[in-house]
């Protein structure tokens, strides 16, 4: 009892500066998501057609007067009604983040961070595990566990990450669509460093722009976010590997008119052979169109990977080659109409063409709001063209749309 | 697979129009001002204007802009908004511009480095993929967000960026006024022309017709609830009437908040991604 009014006399204590002080921001968006899948399923166990689905993200900030301290808590979950795996929670973000005079700060909890200027493929981008559960697009990140120094200066700014925690990569599950033949076990990881999730990695970057250049020089060492797969053929699944890599990547872009020319490079060590991969291209766009308030925006990259892919990994040890890549000599175009009427109507449409075995990857992403706190969103992906020796012949038959209603609060 | 919905395409040095002020060092630029008594004199009126408002360091802001279509249906965009003022005339000022509302897009950010005659640098940030985007500012005359103000109304309080025409003096509700007009010097207007009309009691901008590049009258501008921040004035209320498709759009700022103390550090591109 005594202890219980010594803890109501320190919340009494702090309440006033805890209440008052700062200021609050709650929000947060609940989705409804139908996704239909026009083939049938090519592996047993795989649902058939449709796939409805809700998510929640809360989205709840607090910053002090001063904005000095910033509390950010970004939880997420969706419940899926197909697939078992794809009814997950995870931390988006969960951090707290001190800004002090004389432009650093430090940032200490579950983080999202994006590195990179490409469109088609984000190469440079390394710090997040992929939410691969989510969509095939690799945009959906988990939270990362870090903390984080950045340091802004007028000769550019400076990001150091510690991170540990290490978050594996979800996958569909048995139920799921789309997937390989042999859905991943994501239960049976198998990470090849002392530790394992308790590992230890680090990362800094350093990115400014001088007149029409921006650029970002990077290094990461640490567990690859990116698995290779080991078939367990006993168990009927395949078991995601993760290797000990460091990877140095640049990415930049040079803004001159209507132009925008961007480049990613990585290097890599770690997964077999060193190698080198590169995204680059364009986006130009034409400004207000036929007379209209309309832009369209035209787009062409290439993308290149020098990596030995593993497709059937006998061992669980050290890496000998590489995970399995889509985008190792392929051209992306794309076009984005965008409306700039109110309700924020956007269109966008691409093709990747693997130009060693003419397999096509296609999406077209219509958006639209409606009235000020919902948006429609309407999405399909196609696979055309997959030969046997592609890296997508197993999702073939997997085209689908998705129908997505977000309400905003 | 990739999101590159730019909701808030290029802006310029941003609202800032009737929050920019010129600089601290007032030399006038001859380019700007021309050769003839009528180009002078619309300058010097203009000057005037501009540096009556100078010397606030910095501002922050909270702005509400409501958009009214034809049939009378409003919607409603919600930002904050902050400024560093230039160091002289010859360059723009850097403005940040952050979006409350609608809610889908809430965290959108628009980094600008204003210049006088070149383009802009500016830097988009879009928070759910936590990217930050260089963009393109070629698109001076393309609507912000979906309203009757293009992006380059937000600088037409940058002295250099025209020239000038002085037409003469007016009544306008018991006030007199300094009637301009003036002719963009920078490339990609949707303008021929803007005719402003600046009172002579407090040396503010108080209307301007903006000519499209047809010659046609394309919008009018009016300026009001002018507010004194200890000599620096603001107006509140700035609304757009679109003369030939019938929208309008009224922006409100509420109470300035000047000198916080801000820094160049405060508008590097590396800020974007803690704003919030």
């Amino acid at each position: 009892m005594r202890v219980f009014l010594g803890l109501c006399g320190l919340a009494a204590a702090f309440a006033p500066t805890l209440s008052v002080a700062g200021e609050w921001d709650v929000g947060g968006e609940v989705a409804g998501e139908l996704r239909y899948f026009p083939n049938d399923p090519l592996y047993p166990g795989q649902f058939e057609h449709f796939q409805p689905s809700i998510s929640f993200q809360p989205d709840i900030r607090w910053e002090s007067d001063d904005r000095k301290h910033q509390v950010v808590l970004i939880p997420y979950a969706r419940i899926d009604a197909q697939d078992d795996e794809r009814t997950h929670i995870d931390l988006r973000e969960g951090y707290y983040r001190y800004n002090a005079d004389g432009g650093w700060s430090l940032t200490v909890g579950a983080v999202k961070v994006f590195w990179g200027r490409t469109e088609s493929r984000h190469l440079v981008d390394i710090i997040n595990q992929t939410d691969a559960v989510e969509d095939i697009d690799e945009e959906d990140k988990l939270g990362q566990p870090m903390a984080n120094l950045t340091l802004i200066n007028d000769w550019g700014t400076v990001d150091l990450y510690v991170m540990s925690g290490f978050r594996t990569r979800t996958f569909p599950g048995v139920d799921g669509r789309p997937r390989f033949a042999l859905p991943v076990d994501t239960d049976a990881e198998i990470i090849n460093r002392d530790w394992g999730r308790g590992a230890v990695d680090v990362a800094a970057r350093y990115s400014h722009y001088i007149g029409n250049w921006d650029f970002g020089v990077s290094i990461f060492h640490g567990t690859s976010r990116e698995p290779r797969f080991a078939i367990d053929g006993a168990n009927q699944r395949i078991r995601p590997v993760y290797n000990t890599i460091t990877q140095g990547g640049v990415d930049l872009q040079y803004t001159q008119d209507a132009w925008l020319w961007k480049l990613e490079a990585i290097v890599r060590e770690g997964h077999g052979d060193t190698f080198a991969a590169a995204v680059g291209g364009f986006e130009y766009t034409l400004y207000q169109i036929f007379g209209s308030n309309a832009d369209l925006g035209l787009l062409a990259e290439y993308q290149y990977d020098g990596r030995d892919e593993d497709f059937v990994l006998e061992s669980f040890g050290p890496a000998f080659a590489a995970p399995v890549t889509f985008a190792d000599n392929d051209v992306f175009a794309g076009a984005r109409l965008g409306l700039n009427d109110t309700q924020d109507t956007s269109l966008l449409a691409g093709a990747t063409v693997d130009t060693n075995d003419a397999f096509i990857g296609m999406f077209v992403e219509a958006q639209r709001r409606f009235g000020q706190n919902w948006t429609a969103e309407l999405e399909a992906r196609l696979f055309l063209n997959a030969d046997p020796d592609n890296a997508a012949y197993p999702i073939r038959d997997d085209d689908f749309i998705t129908l997505r209603v977000t309400r905003f609060f | 697979m990739l999101n590159m919905r730019l909701p808030f395409r290029s802006a310029a040095s941003a609202l800032g129009i009737f929050v920019l002020a010129s600089a601290p060092a007032f030399a006038d630029d001859p380019a700007a001002r021309g050769d003839t008594p009528e180009a002078q004199k619309g300058y010097d009126v203009s000057a005037r204007s501009d540096r009556t408002d100078t010397g606030f360091g910095d501002s922050r802001v909270d702005a509400r802009m409501v958009l009214t279509n034809r049939a009378g249906q409003q919607t409603v965009r919600e930002f904050s908004f902050q400024t560093l003022e230039k160091e002289d005339e010859s360059v723009g000022d850097k403005s940040l511009v952050v979006f409350d509302s609608p809610r889908d897009v809430e965290g959108t950010a628009l980094l600008s480095h204003a210049k006088i005659l070149d383009p802009d640098d500016q830097w988009l940030y879009l928070p759910a993929l936590k990217r930050v985007k260089r963009i393109s500012s070629k698109n001076k005359s393309g609507a912000f967000v979906g309203s009757e103000f293009a992006f380059e109304d937000f600088t037409i309080s940058e002295l250099n960026k025209f020239t000038y025409s002085y037409v003469g003096e007016e009544d306008v509700d018991g006030m007199v006024m300094d009637v301009v007009e003036r002719f963009p010097r920078y490339e990609n207007s949707g303008y021929t022309k803007q005719k402003s009309w600046v009172d002579q009691e407090i040396f503010q901008v108080r209307k301007v017709e903006f000519y499209d590049r047809k010659g046609a009258l394309l919008k009018t501008l009016v300026l009001s609830d002018y507010r004194d921040y200890d000599g620096v004035w603001r107006a509140h209320s700035l609304k757009m009437v679109n003369a030939q498709n019938g929208k309008e759009t009224e922006l409100v700022y509420s109470e300035f908040s000047f000198r916080n103390g801000l820094d160049g550090n405060d508008f590097e591109q590396g800020v974007l991604t803690r704003l919030r």
